[in-house]
């Protein structure tokens, strides 16, 4: 049972630790569009 | 030594796959794959070319560019723990990571650099420049293919030649503002690229046991102590001349020059007493010295070039 819970917290954090990744990587696109948009 | 010697060493796939646990990997075994450590140097370093490189460059895309350098090198690190679980398991200093630990599927490790090496090359294409991200994904190529599943287990010339994949970085990072690659840039590529014998020579010698369990044909295993010490002066000597390239190309200025002098000078020092002293307390004192040397070469660089201190060029 411990390893079994042990195994979803570990999975959780996972899984967020992936969302992060994707949402930052949205808005760092999101930013260079518009830093290479403007001419910089 | 031959390379034939070298073969005879290697082992190649004796230890057997060990089971993965049911708890399955964590955050930090990946963290772990991006081999942290070593990716504080190649950002350093990547961050310097950047930052001594003639030009300007937007500071986001600045930051992206080593992101991206980051990434790459983490994601390499990544495929090369997947490639060496074997003899990872046999070694103290790496029988720890996450995949002879059990903690983790070899094919998430492999998949996890594989994904992360196309990301960074495409994100340091597309934001920044494709001279830039070509010579990112030559030395992510050049570090798995070559280094790590080419060289590694069958020269002692290994880290001669795959040296090359770590001087990449300032290099990628001067091409990043000046979307080309100059002599300057060339000299920087060189500077790490006859650093990283002797560095890795200071570690092998202190950590020989470990690369003769695993099979890893380092110089001092196939070829032993005294030889590797007069290889390791003949790095640190060359090193010298061409560390002070940068001043006489006008990169940087006198202060740098005197630095890198006084520098080359002491780890020549350093190596000339791990020949005479036979003992592995010299070899760790050189390996930190070399990583405290490469730190303080691009910093001075950096200092040099960006406060404008004067130089031997008009």
């Amino acid at each position: 049972m411990t390893g079994g819970r042990d195994q979803r917290r570990r999975q959780r954090g996972k899984n967020l630790v992936l969302l992060a990744a994707l949402a930052g990587f949205v808005v760092l696109v999101y930013i260079v569009s518009l830093v290479r948009m403007g001419g910089s | 030594m031959t390379d034939q010697t070298a073969s005879e060493i290697a082992l190649g796939g004796l230890v057997p796959e060990p089971r993965v646990a049911a708890s399955g990997s964590a955050v930090g075994d990946f963290i772990a794959l991006l081999k942290p450590r070593v990716m504080s140097l190649v950002v350093f370093s990547g961050l310097a070319g950047l930052l001594i490189a003639p030009g300007a460059i937007h500071p986001v895309i600045a930051a992206v560019a080593v992101l991206c350098i980051a990434v790459s090198a983490g994601a390499a690190g990544a495929i090369n723990m997947w490639y060496e679980r074997d003899i990872d398991a046999v070694m103290a200093r790496t029988a720890g990571r996450p995949l002879p630990q059990g903690r983790m599927a070899p094919e998430d490790a492999l998949g996890f650099g594989v994904a992360l090496s196309i990301l960074s090359v495409m994100m340091m294409g597309l934001a920044v420049n494709w001279t830039a991200a070509a010579l990112l994904g030559l030395a992510n190529g050049f570090y798995v293919f070559v280094y790590t599943i080419w060289l590694k287990r069958r020269t002692p010339q290994n880290i001669v030649i795959g040296g090359a994949a770590g001087a990449f970085p300032p290099m990628i990072g001067w091409a990043a503002v000046t979307g080309d690659v100059g002599l300057e840039s060339l000299a920087l590529f060189l500077i790490i690229f006859l650093w990283t014998p002797p560095h890795f020579w200071a570690l092998a010698l202190y950590r020989n046991g470990d690369y003769a369990r695993a099979g890893v044909p380092m110089l001092p295993v196939v070829a032993g102590r005294d030889r590797t010490c007069r290889q390791m002066l003949i790095y640190t000597l060359l090193l010298l001349p061409v560390a002070l390239l940068p001043t006489l190309l006008g990169t940087a200025g006198l202060f740098y020059g005197i630095v890198a002098t006084a520098l080359s000078l002491l780890f020549i020092v350093s190596a000339l007493r791990v020949w005479q002293h036979n003992d592995d307390r010299r070899a760790r004192q050189m390996f930190g010295f070399s990583v405290l040397y490469l730190f303080l070469i691009f910093a001075v660089l950096v200092v040099d070039r960006t406060v404008g201190l004067p130089g031997l060029a008009p």
